[in-house]
């Protein structure tokens, strides 16, 4: 059979899961089509490739990269405001607030979002910044953890996320961590829902391609928490997950699950190396 | 959720006589547009910015009408030629007839 004719089949599976057909024309890499290889020779996105990982700032459309560009235009940064009065609010029986033992938070948070998720001992498994924030809340302040994706956590998160603007992702995925990472790594792997899609699919095999009239980016947790345009709101990487796993029709997990998780603890590994944008503005 | 709504504006602080600036405003809202359904399938009642104007030195330069269909957390800005030093006042106007106010003074040198 000549090579043109793919499978009707496989063509039309392909139609229905909303993948637009990938000609599969490598250019430079070994995973890298011609779309990754034109955002490699803009000389604009230089800060936002490492090696071969693409931030989702060069998938983006020119004008959400301009929102983003601009702290003022930027409305994520609401959120970042929202948190430096949260990061000083006094709250709990403790009669304390983050300030209280963190200080200044450009000092003390400075560095800190970009190696997690990591290993909490306290939880005896994987803690985010969200995580790791109601922990201080409950153990430190004795007031309640705050609801996940509620505004003042939404907004410390950004904040302390914000401290690590332009500062490498560095998770590590050895020790206590790595039976997450696997884990987090085999969540990644697997198909699921009607689609029968997994993560890879779209973010490692297509990236670069259409799906419908989105642009697949690889799927890097770089920019999150993120303002993203579809919601009208700013929200968390787990909300995004959320909204990949209904877009293959699965059952999606709770946000701040141990699930999503180790899955946050390998998208944020494959993403290692990349300058964290957060509060990003994104699709 | 009153308290939740924040102006921010950004003007040069200084100006040439007859320059041109750029002035940019973003308010924080929900703008929520009156066509949604909450989870009971009531309808959320619409609770828009629907007027923004600004007014130099009480002199208004420049007035927009909002529509349902704008997104949250509006951002609007315009140019402006600056004749003579004096203070920008912005003001927001909700649905439920609140008005939200920021103000800025400008020296044009």
């Amino acid at each position: 059979m000549p090579h043109s004719r793919i499978l009707p089949a496989a063509a039309a599976l392909m139609l229905m899961s909303g993948l637009a057909a990938c000609d599969n024309k490598q250019t430079a890499g070994s995973n890298e089509n011609e779309v990754l290889a034109q955002y490699r020779a803009n000389p604009k996105f230089a800060d936002r490739i490492v090696g071969d990982k693409f931030s989702g700032y060069v998938f983006a459309s020119p004008e959400t990269q301009t929102m983003q560009d601009d702290d003022f235009e930027n409305p994520g940064m609401l959120a970042v405001q929202d948190g430096e009065t949260e990061w000083s609010t006094v709250a709990g029986s403790a009669g304390k607030s983050c300030a209280s033992c963190h200080g200044d938070a450009a000092k003390s948070m400075k560095g800190v979002a970009v190696t997690y998720p990591k290993f909490e001992p306290k939880r005896g498994k994987l803690a985010n910044i969200e995580h790791r924030i109601n922990l201080c809340r409950t153990e430190q302040m004795k007031a309640p953890e705050l609801k996940w994706e509620s505004k003042p956590l939404l907004g410390l998160t950004a904040y302390v996320e914000y401290q690590s603007r332009g500062l490498p992702i560095s998770v590590k995925v050895d020790g206590a961590a790595q039976p997450f990472f696997e884990e987090g790594k085999k969540f990644y792997y697997t198909r699921r829902g009607q689609m029968d899609i997994a993560c890879n699919q779209c973010h490692e095999a297509n990236a670069g391609m259409s799906i419908g009239v989105e642009n697949l980016s690889q799927g890097q947790s770089n920019g999150y928490p993120t303002y993203r345009l579809k919601w009208q709101s700013f929200g968390s990487l787990h909300r995004r997950f959320e909204g990949c796993n209904e877009e293959v029709r699965a059952q999606p997990f709770p946000r701040g699950s141990d699930e999503y998780t180790n899955l946050e603890l390998f998208v944020a590994w494959r993403g290692n190396g990349l300058k964290s944008e957060a509060p990003s503005v994104r699709r | 959720m009153a308290e939740d709504i924040k102006p921010r504006i950004r003007v040069p602080q200084s100006a040439k006589k007859d320059e041109i600036i750029e002035i940019k405003t973003l308010i924080s809202h929900p703008m929520e547009s009156g066509q949604r359904k909450d989870s009971q399938g009531k309808t959320i009642p619409r609770k828009i910015i629907n007027k923004m104007t600004v007014a130099f030195n009480g002199k208004q330069v420049f007035e927009a009408k909002l529509e349902p269909a704008i997104s949250a957390n509006p951002y609007l800005s315009f140019f402006l030629k600056c004749t003579q030093s004096g203070s920008l006042e912005f003001a927001w106007t909700d649905d439920d007839g609140s008005t939200y106010k920021a103000t800025q003074a400008i020296t044009v040198a």
